[in-house]
């Protein structure tokens, strides 16, 4: 006799616990719960990417620098494609890694201001609550063994503070008046550090958009995946503008002299 | 009510011989019970207006609202049962949401009004459940522009130019066909419609009330919020100066 109701006028399989042994809740179901949980993968590399973003904080706000690339592998695939974009009326977020998941946190980010706008309580996400959800979200994927292949930065100003901070794809988060993710933590971190630490507070805005320029072109001299097509963008309490792009000033002219590698034949 | 006592009354899953379900009746006479709600589509934009009736002095100015923000670009005001309301308020955010993530675009106000509509529909068709005791006025402007409708507590809806549910429908419905609605801006639409609040408010059955206005136009950047402050005291201000030359 089959004490479980749930098991009535059902097929019994007499291989699998035919004396109804397990609770009904740990019964071993003879069929796999999902087909294709063994085809599940997880992401295990970036496939689209944008390379380095940086920022620096200013006397009135932040400024973040991005290019305009999007690659697949070395090929410079993307040529378009818009890596900072505005959260909000304070904030804004600058990505590298894979732009495909850059997208879908971009969705995630619009879903939620519209939760917090339709609420019509009177108050606003600024830069701080968006970087803690970020911080949380990238950390709660890197614990499902599933990560959000990106480096991000997320700037602002909201009532007259200023905002910088850096999260990425194990859910790693640090503030510092300069900022730089990719390449450029390598390259540009120094000569921002050096150009912004301890003069924060004075800088303007043209003195930091020459410095985020100067950084932007030694990247562009540097780095192979990068583009001299790229976008600024500014928080300040005017709230968020991102530039058209732009184009960097760059001469190749010292490369005619460059000896012991190329077509020269001697 | 010659319904009552037939037992025809009982459920909404039940006709009665003649046809008609009398619980969303009953329905109806719980949105007439309630402060007006009215709603104008003008050249330009949506405004919602609402005659909030204030059943205690005890109670936060401002509480309770009845106008809700389902997206960026649609608001929705109802007449009826407060808690209602906010069941299909949170509704139509859940469905303005997943076509988001279903499309990657934001929804025009008709879908979201069609899905709505199925929603409160199937509110009239089980013995277990009660039919919303909500009339749901929603305005948007989409990609469409502006964008009117009404969904009943029997589930059908309908756009319109000007809409008005609650106590003072019928009124506040004569002042409305009085407009040429085509022709109005937002901003002259928040005046009438303030107006119009303040003509159907019936001064000596009912205390108190407060005016909720929101609006969306191209002032407001496609976007709904509640209308500022400024033209809101502007909108009252003559409200009340038409209420008295209009005693005259």
């Amino acid at each position: 006799m089959d004490h479980f109701p749930l098991n009535w006028g059902r097929p019994r399989n007499d291989a699998i616990d035919s004396y109804a042994t397990f609770p009904i809740q740990q019964r071993p179901t003879h069929v796999p719960k999902d087909v294709f949980a063994a085809g599940i993968q997880h992401t295990q590399q970036p496939i689209v990417t944008g390379t380095s973003v940086l920022a620096i904080k200013f006397k009135d706000g932040v400024m973040m620098a991005a290019d305009n690339l999007a690659s697949y592998g070395s090929l410079a695939r993307f040529r378009d494609i818009q890596r900072l974009v505005p959260v909000g009326e304070h904030t804004v977020l600058g990505a590298g890694g894979d732009m495909s998941d850059f997208q879908y946190i971009q969705g995630i980010l619009d879903d939620l201001m519209i939760d917090e706008f339709a609420a019509g309580d009177g108050n606003t996400l600024g830069p701080a609550e968006v970087h803690n959800y970020l911080s949380e979200l990238m950390y709660a994927r890197r614990s499902k063994m599933n990560p959000l292949w990106n480096s991000l930065l997320v700037g602002g100003f909201k009532d007259g503070k200023r905002f910088l901070a850096y999260v990425d794809l194990l859910g790693t988060t640090y503030s510092a008046s300069t900022l730089a993710t990719g390449y450029g933590a390598h390259i540009a971190q120094p000569l921002l550090r050096s150009a912004v630490e301890g003069k924060e507070d004075t800088l303007t805005e043209d003195e930091a958009r020459k410095i985020i320029e100067q950084s932007m072109t030694v990247l562009f001299y540097r780095d192979a995946r990068s583009l001299d097509k790229y976008q600024i963008a500014t928080v300040t309490a005017k709230g968020v503008h991102i530039s058209d792009s732009r184009k960097l000033e760059t001469s190749w002219s010292f490369a005619e002299g460059i000896r012991g590698y190329g077509a020269q034949t001697q | 009510m010659t319904s009552i006592g037939t037992g025809y009354d009982l459920s909404a899953s039940t006709y009665s011989p003649d046809g008609r379900i009398f619980q969303v009746e009953y329905a109806n006479k719980a949105v007439e019970n309630s402060g007006t709600a009215i709603g104008l589509k003008v050249k330009d934009g949506v405004v919602l207006a609402v005659e909030k009736l204030v059943h205690s002095k005890l109670l936060v100015p401002g509480a309770n609202r009845r106008i809700q923000t389902v997206d960026r670009h649609i608001g929705l005001a109802t007449a009826g049962l407060p808690a209602d309301a906010r069941t299909v308020g949170n509704r139509a955010r859940d469905e303005a949401s997943s076509h988001r993530d279903f499309y990657r675009a934001p929804p025009t106000l008709k879908t979201i009004v069609d899905r709505i509509g199925q929603f409160v529909q199937v509110y009239t068709l089980y013995s277990s459940v009660r039919p919303f005791g909500i009339s749901t006025i929603m305005g948007a402007v989409d990609k469409d522009g502006p964008s009117l409708y009404v969904i009943e507590p029997s589930g059908v809806f309908y756009g319109y130019h000007g809409a008005a549910v609650g106590k003072g429908r019928q009124l506040a419905k004569t002042e409305l066909e009085k407009l040429k609605l085509s022709e109005l801006t937002a901003r002259e639409a928040v005046i009438e419609a303030a107006r119009i609040i303040y003509l159907v408010h019936e001064d000596a059955k009912e205390k108190q009330f407060e005016l909720e206005m929101s609006w969306i136009g191209s002032e407001t950047n496609g976007v709904h919020v509640p209308v500022p402050q400024d033209l809101f005291d502007e909108a009252e201000s003559k409200a009340k100066e038409a209420l008295v030359s209009g005693f005259e």
